[in-house]
């Protein structure tokens, strides 16, 4: 399914807080199209690896490249523009906008005309408006939620909310897509439908995802490679066969 | 007078106003390290002591029952606006709680200003020891009676929090709310009992404010509630070693400009001090950054 | 659901404007309207622009900014200096008086901006608090304008037209504003600035713009205000003007521009209209802001709301 050319590639990444050494020696490739998976117990610095990697935190040590080019010390938003996007372990939509425009918020980076075409809405301007509010549509089809598109973002139900923040960073046009427990607070039947979901966005955009998820099982269904964490370091890496019947893995899920 | 003596003089001047400033500082670095919230009201707090102790002098009252009743009125004062103004609001956005304070202050000044009318008022000063000499300085009794009350002040606040059970509950909840209130800790209680001892702080300072400058007026607090303001981020707002020191540095440099540069440019000065702090130290001399959780 | 169309929403919104104009400019002519209240009008026309543009850092970027009048006052003046000491034909002068006016304000705008960017809201209002005052400080040390005594003189050079079409200018285009993509990462900074930046948006780039437009129409405004009064003093810009202007953005809701426009008109008529409430103007402020807020975001309150809305439903 995917492709030899890499997209991400981290190498020998590393963060202190502090005293602390939240993440160590971490390394990691992500392929085109692949479907990746970063698990590990809780507290085991997902989190924070999602953080490095949009710019958030810089790196303490080591680098990260994304299509072969360093993005260390680059800002989030830079980050983003250069094809990372995320979403967030506890939902962070703009909640009194509506579910459009939280799209077209992410689609407008992409969007050139300048501040004097808009204020005076120059014909550039409604040529580029009606692109965006057509790609925002579509990409709310992705998760049926075109009929929802004038609600505001906070009176859409738990599940929904999940989903517009996916729909908002692919708005971003990424390359490579962040999804940080998406599957947080979902009953299974409503998780085994978004991990469908998420399978055919990668297909249909043709982008890579990288999917943090404490719950093992969980990826081994989808994720075509994955990397364990524990306390901040690499504990395993590989496919879903290699990761079950490593014995690290296997005591460090166990012996919890 | 010398050029050394008018130094010193001037020295002593800004120990004076920089305990003021200090006095005040405290209710505010405590407030906002405990509710995040710049309380705007605080700087009023020292006008309604003022008056409160005005009104209550001219009855005829003794000077420390006045004082004490004062200060007794801006607590309740203090209790009743935090739990009418801000609790309701402790979930809403920063903002709509600083256009709240905000509201709270001129909604202070200008009650009073209705009550007691815009015109400044005499205060019957009634701090009359004697002076203190030092060579050829001479130190009024309000002078020395305002740092040593304030020092004496700082000193007890900082045991209280450091020694006593309900000062470690308000240190606890300035830390971690969740926590302290997972912990057991009244949350509400300790922000309440914050409110009142950081109004009772005011109206102490308001007083003795009066007695130096001997006339007051229902706006009186504005200004030096902003400059106690600029204390406290300068000494690293939460911190309260730091509002003291902040209060004292301000209060020094304040006095110096005044004296040695322009009388006229002071404020422009504190003013470009508050912003030049905020852009390179945001976090002040003694406090500590703090990280936005993602 | 069929929408209007990009070019007729702005034809009737061009038409609103043009009708209102010549309704008024009619009333006025055939003096319906007297001159003192031709002057409440033009108060108004300045206090809209003051709101609006106020409106989309408070409102829309979500930054309390307690700065505003130093923003006019800075227009004022340097509008005031510019036509005092050229002359050209009025129709030349004023407009590039004004426009000299927003510049400046938009300068200073844009330095204010560059240390907010890296503060939280609260100190972020403080620091525009403080530039306010150093501003009017500054304007009482320079002794070329009069200092506390007053600038006057200026040339009155403010009419109804200018002030009515500016006011309305602001409006239109603060409205597009908004609605571009650009305003849209406004508001998504007062929504979430960290889901901003990940979704690509510069916040920083986005915060400056907000500023500098913002002082741009306030020093606009100043300079309206400058050539209607004819003469300016330091203390009319206190941070008594700044949360004047605010009270007018809360009342009418922030991030709501047409709100803007009602609460600027109707705290400007009240104390006009009547004037024994006029010595509490300040006192109702203060009570404005309070309730405003608890009303919009106390959660005992929203209890309330939702009761009542409940209970009328039911006699529906």
């Amino acid at each position: 399914m995917s492709s030899n050319k890499v997209v991400l590639e981290v190498e020998d990444l590393g963060i202190n807080f502090g005293g602390l050494r939240a993440v160590d020696n971490l390394n990691m490739t992500i392929h085109e199209n692949e479907l990746y998976g970063l698990i590990g117990p809780n507290g085991a610095g997902k989190t924070t690896v999602f953080n490095i990697l949009t710019g958030v935190y810089p790196p303490t040590d080591g680098t990260i490249k994304l299509e072969g080019q360093v993005i260390n010390g680059k800002t989030p938003h830079e980050i983003a523009q250069l094809g990372i996007a995320r979403t967030f372990q506890n939902i962070r939509l703009f909640k009194d906008m509506t579910v459009k425009e939280n799209v077209l918020v992410s689609l407008g980076v992409h969007a050139d005309y300048d501040v004097v075409t808009g204020m005076f809405k120059l014909p550039k301007f409604h040529a580029q408006e009606v692109a965006m509010e057509d790609e925002a549509m579509r990409l709310l089809d992705v998760f049926e939620l075109r009929d929802d598109c004038d609600k505001l973002a906070r009176n859409l139900p738990y599940g929904e909310q999940r989903e517009l923040e996916i729909v908002r960073a692919l708005g971003a046009r990424p390359k490579l897509l962040l999804l940080d427990e998406p599957a947080a607070g979902m009953n299974p039947q409503e998780t085994e439908n978004l991990m469908r979901t998420i399978d055919v966005v990668r297909k249909q955009f043709g982008i890579s995802i990288l999917l943090i998820e404490h719950d093992m099982k969980l990826v081994m269904g989808i994720c075509e490679k994955i990397t364990v964490l524990n306390y901040g370091a690499m504990l395993a890496c590989g496919t879903p066969e290699e990761i079950q019947n490593n014995p690290q893995v296997i005591s460090a899920y166990l012996g919890e | 007078m010398s050029g050394v003596v008018m130094f010193f003089m001037q020295i002593i001047n800004g120990l004076n106003i920089g305990s003021i400033y200090a006095l005040i500082a405290l209710g505010y670095t405590m407030v906002y390290g405990i509710a995040k919230l710049i309380n705007f009201a605080h700087g009023d707090i020292i006008m309604v002591g003022a008056y409160l102790s005005l009104v209550l002098l001219n009855t005829g009252m003794h000077w420390s029952i006045a004082t004490l009743l004062s200060i007794l009125g801006c607590a309740l004062l203090g209790f009743t606006m935090e739990k009418v103004a801000y609790k309701p609001l402790r979930k809403a956005s920063r903002i709509s709680l600083l256009i709240t304070a905000i509201g709270m202050s001129y909604l202070l000044q200008n009650s009073f200003q209705l009550i007691f009318s815009a015109n400044p008022k005499p205060y019957p000063a009634f701090i009359n020891l004697p002076s203190l000499k030092l060579g050829s300085i001479t130190i009024s009794s309000n002078y020395y009676t305002t740092f040593i009350v304030s020092v004496l002040l700082m000193i007890l606040l900082t045991l209280f929090v450091k020694k006593t059970k309900m000062g470690k509950a308000m240190r606890s909840v300035a830390e971690d709310e969740g926590a302290a209130r997972l912990m057991g800790i009244n949350v509400d209680h300790t922000i309440s009992l914050t409110f009142i001892i950081g109004t009772g702080l005011a109206a102490v300072a308001g007083i003795l404010y009066s007695n130096c400058y001997t006339i007051i007026s229902p706006t009186m607090g504005s200004l030096p509630g902003i400059k106690a303001f600029i204390a406290a981020v300068l000494g690293g707002i939460g911190s309260i070693p730091g509002a003291v020191l902040g209060g004292f540095i301000l209060g020094m440099i304040e006095t110096l400009v005044k004296a040695y540069i322009s009388s006229q440019l002071a404020d422009t000065i504190v003013f470009l001090i508050l912003i030049l702090m905020l852009v390179f130290k945001p976090a002040g001399i003694l406090g500590k950054n703090v990280r936005e959780k993602v | 659901m069929k929408k209007v169309s990009f070019k007729q929403q702005l034809l009737i919104e061009l038409g609103i404007t043009l009708g209102l104009f010549l309704l008024l400019q009619v009333l006025m002519n055939l003096g319906v309207i007297t001159t003192y209240w031709k002057g409440i009008f033009i108060t108004i026309c300045i206090n809209v622009i003051l709101t609006v543009s106020l409106n989309i850092t408070s409102g829309f970027l979500g930054e309390l900014a307690l700065g505003h009048a130093g923003f006019m006052a800075a227009g004022a003046y340097i509008a005031a200096v510019f036509s005092k000491s050229i002359a050209l034909i009025p129709s030349v002068e004023f407009p590039l008086a004004l426009l000299i006016g927003g510049l400046f304000a938009m300068l200073l705008g844009y330095l204010v901006s560059i240390p907010t960017l890296r503060l939280r809201g609260d100190y972020l209002a403080i620091i525009t608090l403080a530039f306010g005052e150093i501003v009017r400080n500054v304007l009482l040390n320079i002794k070329f304008t009069g200092g506390a005594g007053g600038y006057s003189s200026i040339p009155k050079y403010t009419t109804f037209p200018w002030t009515f079409f500016l006011a309305a200018a602001c409006v239109l285009l603060s409205r597009s504003l908004i609605n571009s993509r650009q305003g849209r990462a406004i508001i998504s900074i007062r929504e979430d600035e960290i889901a901003a930046e990940s979704s690509g948006i510069d916040t920083n780039k986005y915060k400056k713009l907000a500023f500098v437009y913002s002082a741009f129409f306030a020093g606009i405004a100043g300079a309206l205000y400058a050539h209607y009064m004819g003469f300016l003093q330091p203390a009319y810009f206190n941070l008594d003007k700044s949360i004047e202007i605010l009270v007018m953005c809360v009342l009418g809701g922030m991030g709501n521009i047409t709100g803007s426009i009602i609460s600027a008109s109707i705290l400007t008529i009240l104390p006009e209209a009547l004037r024994q409430i006029a010595d509490y103007r300040m006192l109702v402020y203060s009570v404005v802001l309070i309730v405003m807020m608890l009303v919009k975001y106390a959660p005992q309150f929203q209890g309330l709301l939702a009761k009542f809305k409940h209970q009328k439903e039911e006699e529906a």
